[in-house]
Order: C-alpha cells, then structure tokens, then sequence
C-alpha cells in the first residue's frame, strides 16, 4: 500500500506517479498484441470469404445498376425532369441513342431484364426495338412509336424512371410480395403472384416442427446417454454420432430408398396387408419426405446440447425431491427439466437456425410441397438470374433468424446457452 | 468365492423364513423399534452381496450412526431405508408397517445429501416450500413453516438467495432445514459434513445433535469419519464387508471392540498377536511370541492354545508399576521415540519385538519425561487389554 499514493481524486497512481490504469494497459499490451496476431489470419479468412461476400450480395439486394449504367442518356433525362413530365423530344432523343448504344454493346439484354423485373413483357420490347436501333433518325418519337407502339405506354415511361435509380427497396418489396404501381404507391402484388410471404411462413412453421420433433426425440436419448453405465452410453454415444458423420447426401438418398412409393417401407406394409397396393402412401417428394429426412439430419444438434446438460446433473436431485414427497413426475418437471432448459434453449435455437435454412434436404426430397425458402433463394441464383430478388430474400431470412436470437436472449439469456 | 458365500446366505434366509407363523411372531416382538431392518440383503449384481445380513432396530428418537470405511454397504442400507433402493431380499419396516414396497415419496423420511442436493433454479425460500407445496399446504401456512424451519438453523434473512449464492455451511444448513420443514418423523443424513472444513464441521455436529434432542427426531446418520460418529451418536452400527460388526453406544464401541475390526477402525490401539495360554471365565493369560505373557479379557476367544490378537489404547498403557492392580502382569519395552503434542506426549516403544507400540501420556505437571533409549516396563489393567479374534 505505502507504494500507491492516492491522489485526492481517487485515482490510483503507481510509485513513480503514473495513473494505474495507463500502466496497466502499457503492461498488457505485448499480450494484447500477441494475441491479435495469433487470431489475425483466422479473422482475415473470415473477413474475406464471409464477411465481404455477404456484404456484397446484401448490397445487391437494394443497389442493380442495369438500366442505369446502360441507358445514361435517359437516366439524366429522369433526373432533370421531374416525374409525370410528359416524354419531350430530348427525352426520346436520349432513349434512341441509348437503346442503340447497349445495342452496339449487347447490353440491352440487361436493360430489358431490369425492367421486366417490374413490368413484365416489357424484355422482348427493349430487345425486338434495339435490333432496329441503329437505323433510327429523329424525330425519334416516331422511329420508335414506328418499331413498336407500346413505347408511349405511360406506365412503361413510370417503370423506367422508377429503374433508372440504382438504389431502390423493390427487391425487397417483390420479397414481401410487395410492388409500385405507376405513381410509386407501394400496392400488394397481384394475388396470384404472391408466394414469398407463405413461403417464409411455412418455412418457419416447417422449422418449427421440425425443432419440436427433434426435441421429444432427443430428449429421452440424451437423458439415456447421461444416465445409463458407461458402456451402453458409449455405444448409444457411436449410434448417435455416426450418422453425424456420414454424408448428408447418403442420408438423404437412404431416405428416398426407404419411403418412396416403391421403397422399403411400402414395399413392407403391402407384404404384410397393412395397405393394398393401390393404397401405397406418398412419403417422400413432399412436406412430410422434408419433415422426416430434416428430424433425421438434425437430430444429433439436437442430443449433444442436451446431453452436455445433463451429465453434470447428479442423481441426488431427483432423490433429493422423491424423498421431500415429490411423485416421480413432479420431481421430472419440476426439478430435472428446469435443469436442462439450457440445453434445451440451445439444440432448439441450433436445429430451428439450421431447419430455417436448409437447402439440399429439401431440395432432393421435398417435392413441390416441401420446398423451403432456400430453394427459392437458390432458384433466383441460378435459374431466373435474379440476384438482387435472391439476397432481398436472403436479408429477410437472416434479419428474421437474427429477431428469433434476439427474442431468445431476451426471455431466455443467451448465456443460458450451452452448446457443449 | 463371494458368490457362493452370497448364495448359501441367500438360501439359509429363505429356508428361516419360510414358516408364516414364525416370520410374524418375529415381527410382533420387533414392533417397539421405530425403524427394523430384518434379515436385510441386497445385491446389485446377482453375484455378489453387498450387505449380507442386516438386523438393526433403532428406537424412536435415538441419534444412530451407521459407520463404515467406503464398499462397507451403509450408504445402500440409507438407500434401501430412503426408498432409493430395493431390498433383494428381507424386510424393512418403519412404525411396524413394510415398507419395502412404499415408493420413497411416501415414506415421509427427510433426508440430507453428501453434496446437499438443493435445487440450483429454485431460491431457499422456494427449496423450502417445495415438500409442503408437493403436499398442497396453502401459501400462507407454507411461508410460516419456511420461515420457522429457517429461523431455526440462523439463516432467516436468506430466504430470498439462491444456493449458488452461499457458502458450503449455508448450504448445509439450508439442506438441513429442507429436510425438517416437512416434520418429518425419521431423517436420514448421507455424509452431510463431508464437505465442509474441519472447523465448520466440528460446529455443525454440535448444532445437528442440538436440533435432533430439541426436535425428538430419529436421526439415521451414515458417515466414515469415526470421530463424529462418536461425538454425535446414540448408538453406531460399524460396518465391514455387508455386515454390522458392532452396535454399541460410542464408549462400549471404544472401550469394549468386539472384534479387531471395531479395535482397528475406531481410535488408535495397539496390537500384540499371541497365543490363550490360560482362560478363566473372562480373564485370559496371553503369551506372547517372544515368550511373555500378558493379562487381557477373553472377548471371541474361546479355547486355550488359540490364536490370537491383543489390542490396547495406547492411553490405557502404564508405565508406573504403583498405577497397576496387585499381581498384573508387566513386560519390558525400549523407548524409541517421544513426540511432544502439547495436550499429551506420545511414546513409540519396542514391545514384545514389534516397533510401533504406542503409548500415550497426559502432559501433567510432574508427569515423568521419558527419552529415547531408556528401558522401561509397561502394563494394564487386564479390562483394557482385549483379546480379540486374530486378523
């Protein structure tokens, strides 16, 4: 004590009248460092391969520069004019030049996609009109009216000026099954063009009861691999893990193997009269093929958090609440099951993430009913080539899974958590 | 080898219990015990017996401690009495009535763990609440019996804390007060003070014995540590290898072993094998391998020329020939050793050519300093040397 003077602030200093706490991060800093250092590559991996790439597709989802960076004579027309101006001659002028510029350079194609995202027919137009447009001499009005009559459509005029910003929330109100009509009024889409909205909910749900399977599954294998001797839980322990370990492709073919109309099972239950032959049951290429191959997939997520929780608890409680007069089932509910609420908070919240966002299992044996919102995500990807539609979906699904964890530490505690 | 010693005991049980008229009259004779273990065995294997042939009465209110190292089979005769295990074979009875087939929740026994066992998601209040709640005792009732059975080992102001939050001797006597918040009638203890530092310990045996007298409980109480089983006990069962080898009140287990288990489990004594030379009722004359012959009292020997075990406290032994009766016996010892421990002062001799004879003296004023190296004569008074089966 005689070495740390107090000053009448309260601050403490060293001997040699230092304030504490600067010497005591100058002390720690060679340890700070080399520490920063032992993590910095993994921190760069994860920087570039995750972090940045993500970034880039959540930029997409509000930012598809395809009508604006081909067509720059008309956006500078849109910008200077403000919206319900009536097309001037400058303004087909700009279109005319533009529609032969992305021609030349074959961009139009690009042009029209954008475009057709919001209004659609509209992609044949841009493209059928620019095949013709180095030929074009003013007045350009009547060139293009000349190429094709819909050009003075004033909805279409509406569309491209909505187009010509960069920037714009229509991904992710068409994710919403949301859309502008011609004066920018945010509308709900035609009904038979809504599906995201159902989709997210049914994905949701799936995930919902695909958690809720695993958990009464899981939850008398754990409380067995915690309770029984050593040997048999070691084995309990193989047969839980070495499914964990084969390919998830092999478990999901397995399954086709076993429930399709011709499968395994059928096969069986006709054998023994249970069903007629005509009475084969779908099992599989639909919700319930997705239902059973997920519970299966994510089932171990689902035991070792709970098994992690409920080896450490010693038989006296339980003991403990027998002999205070507890029935076998009071002292089940409620002293053994509150003791395992971590483990349970943290397989549910681990298999509900996953099930959320599960693409491959449903992929090959979800059928037309049991597609998730990642095969739609994936659909935009790779078929229709809509990036921008594909992460505004993306964004929703990882905002909303972000909510459920926020949800989660606020009733539970992450803390709470304990995953192993 | 064990199996079949567990076999032939299983099968002479069966045989002795086969007449009803017999089994009855048995249990009409034992109706005065409050808690009757007969012909108790248990085996977790089907191999082998871990307790082998259990018949203890305990009385109404009396403080029994069953006292056994660890593998001896006390821990599964709490069990089997708390309901946690079954008995293989044999009967348990509690106020007259079996109970062999009574689930533990209905026994109405409190019971305290080695490790406490207190609800870690539940406050004190709420540990405590717990047996009156499971029994539908209203809210109002239930918060004057916590607050009384907390009152009453100090720890009103906690009932709010969570156990994680106190200290192992809260703890423990927050265990303590959960097993009597529900009157019960027969409380068992596990090992309750295995954890706690020797100071705290020796502090709790005090205040445990005060809520058994003030209270008027039966206390079953299991431990390994002889000491509190002396300090606090009516009576102790010590176990060994499935058996009880002596129920005694702490003096007579001290003073009179039966066996040299007892001798050898319970406090320090001295050793010295030999062989019954005379035998006279109780009184025995002993000589030694190295030709001496000592005086001791015939415990489980029988016959002259047997062999045998004579086990002495060392604070029994006496090295002033005024202190010993006309006509005892004394024999020659070498002073190896004197070791200085404040109350006493602890000799180690050379006696009948074994090195670790011990004998203890009382650290008077006047007292006689022996040094390394003297010869002196020890004896004793023929009651405090037993002549117990050889080991």
């Amino acid at each position: 004590m005689a070495d740390v003077s107090v000053p009448a602030g309260g601050l403490l200093t060293t001997s040699d009248g230092r304030p504490l706490k600067s010497a005591l991060a100058t002390a720690q800093q060679r340890a700070k460092r080399r520490a920063f250092l032992l993590v910095l590559p993994l921190l760069a991996f994860i920087l570039i391969t995750f972090i940045v790439p993500i970034g880039q597709l959540m930029h997409q989802a509000i930012y598809n520069d395809g009508f604006s960076a081909n067509m720059p004579r008309t956006t500078a027309w849109f910008v200077e004019n403000p919206p319900g101006t009536a097309p001037d001659e400058p303004a087909w002028e700009a279109l005319a030049l533009d529609l032969k510029d992305s021609a030349a350079a074959r961009t139009v194609g690009v042009v029209g996609t954008r475009v057709n995202y919001e209004m659609s027919g509209t992609r044949s137009l841009f493209t059928s009109t620019a095949r013709g447009a180095a030929r074009f001499e003013p007045p350009y009005r009547e060139a293009l009216l000349a190429a094709d009559a819909k050009w003075d459509d004033p909805n279409l005029w509406g569309t491209m000026r909505q187009v010509s910003d960069a920037y714009s929330a229509n991904f992710f109100l068409a994710a919403l099954d949301m859309t502008r009509d011609v004066n920018g009024k945010i509308v709900p889409m035609p009904q038979e063009r809504q599906i995201y909205v159902s989709l997210f909910i049914k994905t949701f749900l799936m995930a919902a009861l695909i958690t809720f399977t695993c958990f009464v599954l899981a939850f008398p294998i754990a409380h067995l691999l915690a309770t029984l001797p050593m040997k048999w839980s070691n084995l309990l322990m193989i047969l839980v893990l070495l499914p964990f370990w084969t390919s998830l492709l092999v478990r999901t073919t397995s399954w086709m193997v076993l429930l399709q109309q011709q499968g395994v099972i059928n096969n069986t239950m006709v054998a023994m009269g249970i069903i007629s032959e005509e009475g084969r049951i779908q099992m599989i290429y639909n919700q319930m093929g997705t239902i059973i191959a997920m519970t299966h997939i994510l089932l171990p997520f689902m035991i070792l958090p709970l098994y992690s929780v409920m080896r450490p608890i010693p038989p006296s409680y339980v003991r403990a609440a027998r002999s205070l007069g507890a029935t076998s089932w009071t002292a089940f509910r409620r002293v053994y099951v509150p003791q395992t609420l971590p483990g349970i908070g943290a397989g549910s919240l681990l298999v509900f993430i996953l099930a959320v966002g599960y693409y491959i299992t449903p992929a090959l044996v979800g059928g037309a009913s049991g597609q998730l919102i990642s095969n739609l995500i994936a659909f935009h990807m790779q078929s229709s080539l809509n990036w921008s539609l594909a992460s505004a979906l993306a964004a929703l699904l990882l905002g909303s899974v972000l909510i459920l964890y926020w949800i989660y530490d606020r009733l539970v505690g992450i803390d709470n958590l304990k995953l192993g | 080898m064990r199996g079949r010693i567990g076999f032939s005991h299983y099968n002479e049980c069966r045989k002795s219990a086969g007449p009803h008229g017999e089994t009855s009259e048995l249990s009409e004779s034992h109706n005065d015990a409050f808690v009757a273990f007969d012909r108790v065995q248990k085996s977790y294997d089907g191999v082998s017996l871990v307790v082998k042939d259990l018949n203890l009465d305990i009385a109404k209110g009396e403080f029994l401690t069953m006292l056994g190292p660890s593998g001896s089979g006390k821990t599964t005769c709490l069990m089997m009495l708390a309901g946690f295990e079954t008995a293989t074979n044999g009967e348990i009875r509690l106020d007259g009535t079996n109970i062999n087939m009574v689930p533990p929740h209905k026994r109405g026994i409190g019971m305290v763990f080695q490790n406490y066992a207190l609800f870690p998601h539940m406050t004190v209040g709420e540990n405590l609440a717990f047996p009156l709640e499971v029994r539908g005792m209203g809210k109002s009732d239930r918060d004057a019996k916590v607050q009384r059975a907390l009152d009453m080992v100090q720890m009103g102001a906690f009932a709010n804390r969570r156990p994680a939050q106190l200290s192992g001797g809260q703890q423990q006597r927050i265990a303590l007060a959960r097993a009597l918040v529900f009157d019960p009638k027969l409380v068992l203890m596990d090992e309750p003070l295995g954890a706690l530092d020797k100071q705290l310990r020796e502090h709790m045996q005090f205040e445990i014995k005060h809520l058994h007298e003030s209270l008027g409980i039966t206390v079953v109480y299991v431990t390994h540590d002889q000491g509190e089983a002396l300090t606090m006990s009516d009576r102790i069962a010590v176990f060994n290898d499935g058996r009880i080898q002596q129920l005694a009140p702490p003096a007579d287990l001290y003073e009179r072993p039966d066996n040299s288990f007892v001798a050898g489990f319970i406090g320090e004594n001295n050793k010295l094998p030999g062989t019954l030379e005379e035998l006279s009722g109780d009184k025995a004359l002993v000589r030694l391998a190295t030709g001496e012959v000592i005086d001791a009292t015939a415990v489980n020997v029988t016959q002259k020329g047997q062999q045998t075990l004579v086990s002495i406290r060392p604070e029994r032994v006496e090295f002033k020939p005024e202190m010993m009766p006309e006509g005892a016996h004394m024999i020659g010892a070498d002073v190896l050793e004197v070791i200085y421990m404040g109350d006493i002062l602890r000799a180690r001799l050379r006696v009948a050519g074994s090195d670790d004879f011990v004998m203890k003296m009382r650290n008077t004023q006047g007292q006689t300093r022996l040094s390394p190296g003297q010869q002196i004569k020890v004896g004793w008074h023929p009651q405090d040397a037993r002549a117990l089966d050889p080991v």
